[in-house]
């Protein structure tokens, strides 16, 4: 059994003549402590997917089992981290404030704050426990959203798109930051993301959807060498190559008729 | 530094009015607009502290108490309704008719129901100040960043703990900017319950003190609502700052980045 199944999923928008079927069908696992990347053309129901698999959208059909149990409302093994950093970090919180919130589940007391520190540490935030979300860059914020995740303790980490909008060099920084992280706790993670470099220089796996609405189109194992180096990695033959094919199947995707006129948009 | 110009230039504007009021009415033997030396000797006879115990905490009483029942029923209401698009389509225009009543009309309303008491002039001025809260905690709670609260859902924080620590901050902003509205509101209802219907407060004292032709009374009454209208509001706004500093600084923070 793997830690995380979906298992023909389905989510439609609406009813009626208005519906919009944003993913369809889709069936995936996920191993323990896997890296899992999650691509496709724009509006293919990538989002939609991640907040079906967090319990925070029902599914239309199908289902995600987390560890045999199926998932209907979010499970507290589950930690997500959402693109938008300056709209999911709580403004009036400081960094740690923030990190702490959703320890209160968890009932830890003042353990929690001295959690929270550690993991602003781990990401490097170790001197801007105080600061306000304000006080930060967009890619520091991250990092207070990041740590917020690990604090929690999650086996399975969901990322939509999180780097997505950041700069380039924070970006490559961040990417080095969840590979670290994730060797060192040994996390599973579902990384739902748009640019095919980052998809293969992250991922063990490489989810590719089709156009929406999403089904899977081809998964792609990575065997890249680890650890990954933003440089030697991305120097390889066979970063390049899978890099290639991944951006064809997409752009073949993308230029694909859509099955019917209603199949627009997610 | 320039907090402190700031307020030096603030209060010198300030004192040059009253220095423009002084001269210009000193020589005055208008038996309706007396001179600014007597209004404030009267000023100091009359609330210093002569009648605060009797006019000036009864006023300020019906005051707090309205107010701080429209607070409470505008922020929980604002909650209740904001956070439903059908409960807010449903409530709508009811809301907004009730808040085109003018508030002084319904005082006939409540001396007949609940007599001329402190009951019915509280109600009144709670009744005027519920509405702009009461609207715009709606529309702040509405207008919570959807990713803020599925942030806290997928942290799995209960929806006592998500009102208490996430909606009711993010709308905080909006709340207060209905609550300084309200203030406003509060205090001319005030007022004008008093000159209806009543045997003390402020308002009861100025129309007094004209009706008896004490003129220099009348006028430091006035004055008295002013500075004390201006107090309020200072404190108010001194409370909000406090509240939301990351608030202006999110914003102004925003606003350099861009």
């Amino acid at each position: 059994m793997s830690l995380l199944e979906v298992h023909e999923l389905s989510k439609v928008y609406g009813e009626g003549a208005a519906a919009t079927p944003a993913i369809s069908e889709l069936t995936f696992a996920v191993e323990e402590r896997e890296f899992v990347c999650v691509i496709g053309p724009s509006g293919c129901g990538k989002t939609t997917l991640l907040r079906c698999v967090a319990g925070l959208l029902a599914p239309t059909a199908g289902s995600v089992v987390l560890r045999g149990k199926r998932v209907a409302r979010p499970p507290d093994e589950m930690a997500l981290v959402f693109q938008e950093y300056n709209r999911s970090l709580f403004p009036w919180m400081t960094a740690r404030q923030n990190v702490a919130f959703p320890l209160r589940r968890k009932r830890l007391g003042k353990q929690g704050a001295a959690r929270a520190e550690t993991a602003l540490d781990e990401v490097g935030l170790g001197r801007f426990v105080d600061h306000y979300p304000w006080q930060l860059s967009g890619g520091m914020q991250q990092r207070v959203a990041i740590a917020r995740a690990l604090a929690y303790q999650p086996s399975v980490l969901l990322m939509d798109e999180p780097f997505a909008s950041v700069d380039a060099q924070t970006r490559a920084d961040l990417e080095d930051l969840i590979l670290q992280l994730r060797q060192r706790f040994g996390v599973t993670v579902v990384f739902v993301t748009h640019d095919i470099d980052e998809a293969v220089y992250l991922g063990d796996r490489i989810v590719v959807l089709t156009r929406a609405p999403g089904r899977i189109r081809e998964t792609v194992l990575v065997g890249l060498p680890e650890p990954r180096d933003q440089i030697e990695t991305k120097a390889l033959a066979e970063f390049t190559r899978l890099r290639t094919h991944v951006n064809r199947v997409i752009k073949q995707e993308a230029a694909r008729q859509p099955a019917s006129p209603d199949a627009q948009g997610s | 530094m320039r907090r402190v110009t700031a307020a030096a230039i603030e209060l010198a504007m300030a004192l040059a009015l009253l220095a423009v009021w002084w001269i210009w009415s000193a020589g005055s033997d208008s038996f309706y607009f007396p001179p600014l030396p007597d209004i404030l000797a009267t000023f100091g006879d009359t609330w210093v502290f002569a009648r605060a115990g009797s006019d000036v905490v009864p006023s300020l009483a019906r005051l707090t108490a309205g107010f701080s029942i429209a607070v409470v029923i505008g922020i929980g209401g604002g909650i209740l309704l904001g956070g439903s698009r059908t409960a807010r389509g449903a409530v709508g225009p009811i809301v907004e008719f009730l808040r085109a009543i003018p508030p002084p009309a319904l005082i006939p309303a409540g001396i007949v129901a609940l007599g001329i008491g402190d009951v019915m002039k509280v109600f009144i001025i709670a009744m005027a100040c519920i509405w702009p809260i009461l609207l715009n905690a709606i529309d702040g709670v509405a207008g919570v960043e959807t990713t803020l609260v599925e942030t806290a859902r997928s942290y799995g924080i209960r929806r006592r703990d998500r009102l208490r620590f996430v909606i009711l901050p993010a709308a905080l902003p909006q709340i207060f900017a209905g609550m300084r509205i309200s203030l406003s509101v509060a205090i001319i209802v005030m007022v004008v319950s008093e000159m209806v219907a009543s045997s003390n407060g402020i308002g009861f004292f100025i129309l007094q003190s004209q009706r008896s032709f004490a003129i220099a009374e009348m006028w430091s009454g006035i004055l008295l609502l002013g500075l004390l209208g201006y107090a309020l509001n200072r404190g108010l706004t001194r409370i909000e700052r406090r509240m939301l500093h990351w608030h202006r600084a999110t914003r102004s923070s925003a606003l350099a980045r861009t």
